[in-house]
């Protein structure tokens, strides 16, 4: 039996054959829909990597340009205001909020990112001379990071989606190679195991039907036999019983005559 | 799995990067430092004397331990110094972004994530 290693321990009754069948019809439901699912989430990974792909260049790009904008600031500025800025760095102007968006009963977090108003770390920066070139290069990093925000929630989602396509493909190729195939071999072991029963009881009642056939005849044959042996008894009997009811008779014939004849116990 | 908890106070911003790109971030807006008596700034400026085991814990400090780091900005050249550590890295949150810097040129083909979109596209 090639089926017997891979199948549920049920009994094959037909209670479990009902309960099989179900299960059998809720698996390929489930199949079609999860493979659905599946193939909806990897349009929108496709879309999404295709996305990040230019993302990645958009910002290298970018950063570039916020590089040669910091360089003028440095040559406007006249020596280097990284100190500066990194000490009066206090509280994130720039900040990011994440929303979610459902796909396909997934839920992909996106970021999106807002200026907080009032605190200006940086008022200072750039007093004495090269005011301009400061705010400029400080529009042009807004940019960039903006862009760099937007990539991170393309990451991100990236990453989510990447995580959630493998459990279903692995849940869609569970059911259809491992539940499927074993609910199927179920089923058929089942049927064969009440086949068997059905064809066992036939067997057994056309035993008990045999038996019961042959038992009638030789307890006909015996009735017959005790039937006849009684007959022949009685007619023997009779031939017999003559002479032994006769016995006492002969007795007092023997104490009568002088001959004696053999006695037998 | 992310939960919504679990993104909702990311707020923030977090770099490891040269002087200069932390300058222009910084310029952008993005430095926060938090309240006194921890005093942690969600900046690290890494040049060449900066120790491997110092961007480690940065790292580490930024992705596991501040729970209000939304996107982790890292330059490419400083990436490559903990490459190991970013490539084992599969959370979702907080997001690690390799950003080019101003001496390095951007390598696509380094990138983390790049090299996994580039595999699954068979590329």
């Amino acid at each position: 039996m090639s089926g017997a290693a891979d199948r549920e321990a049920v009994f094959p009754t037909r209670q479990s054959l009902g309960i099989m069948k179900a299960k059998l019809k809720g698996a390929e439901t489930g199949h079609s829909l999860l493979k659905r699912k599946s193939e909806a989430l990897t349009k929108r990974f496709r879309e999404i990597t295709r996305r990040i792909d230019e993302a990645k260049r958009k910002m290298g790009r970018v950063m570039q340009i916020a590089s040669l904008s910091l360089a003028e600031v440095t040559y406007a500025v006249g020596g280097n205001i990284g100190y500066q800025i990194q000490e009066s760095a206090k509280s994130a102007r720039f900040r990011i909020r994440a929303k979610q968006e459902n796909v396909s009963g997934v839920l992909l977090p996106a970021f999106e990112s807002y200026t907080t108003e009032g605190n200006n770390d940086f008022a200072m920066t750039g007093l004495g001379k090269g005011g301009q070139q400061v705010q400029r290069c400080r529009e042009t990093y807004a940019r960039a990071v903006e862009a760099l925000v937007e990539l991170a929630s393309l990451q991100t989602a990236f990453v989510i989606l990447d995580e959630v396509i493998k459990v279903v493909n692995r849940r869609v190729n569970a059911i259809e190679h491992v539940i499927i195939p074993r609910t199927e071999n179920t089923i058929k072991y089942i049927n064969s195991e009440l086949d068997e029963l059905d064809r066992e009881e036939f067997y057994r009642l056309k035993k008990v039907a045999n038996k019961k056939a042959r038992d009638t005849a030789a307890a006909d044959a015996e009735m017959k036999e005790k039937k006849a042996q009684q007959q022949l008894l009685l007619e023997s009997g009779q031939e017999n019983e003559v002479p032994a009811a006769e016995g006492p008779d002969t007795t007092t014939d023997i104490l009568a005559a002088e001959e004696d004849q053999d006695v037998i116990f | 799995m992310a939960t919504q908890a679990d993104f909702k106070d990311r707020q923030f911003l977090a770099v490891i990067g040269d002087e200069d790109s932390i300058t222009g971030l910084l310029l952008a807006g993005i430095g926060h430092v938090t309240q006194p008596p921890d005093n942690q700034k969600n900046f690290l400026v890494v040049d060449n004397k900066t120790e491997t085991a110092a961007i480690e814990a940065a790292f580490e400090r930024f992705t596991t331990e501040r729970k209000d780091i939304g996107i982790v900005l890292i330059n490419q050249h400083i990436a490559d110094r903990i490459r190991h550590r970013i490539d084992t890295y599969t959370q979702a949150f907080p997001t690690v972004l390799e950003i080019p810097s101003k001496d390095h040129p951007y390598d696509p083909e380094k990138d983390s994530v790049l090299r996994r979109v580039r595999r699954l596209f068979g590329e």
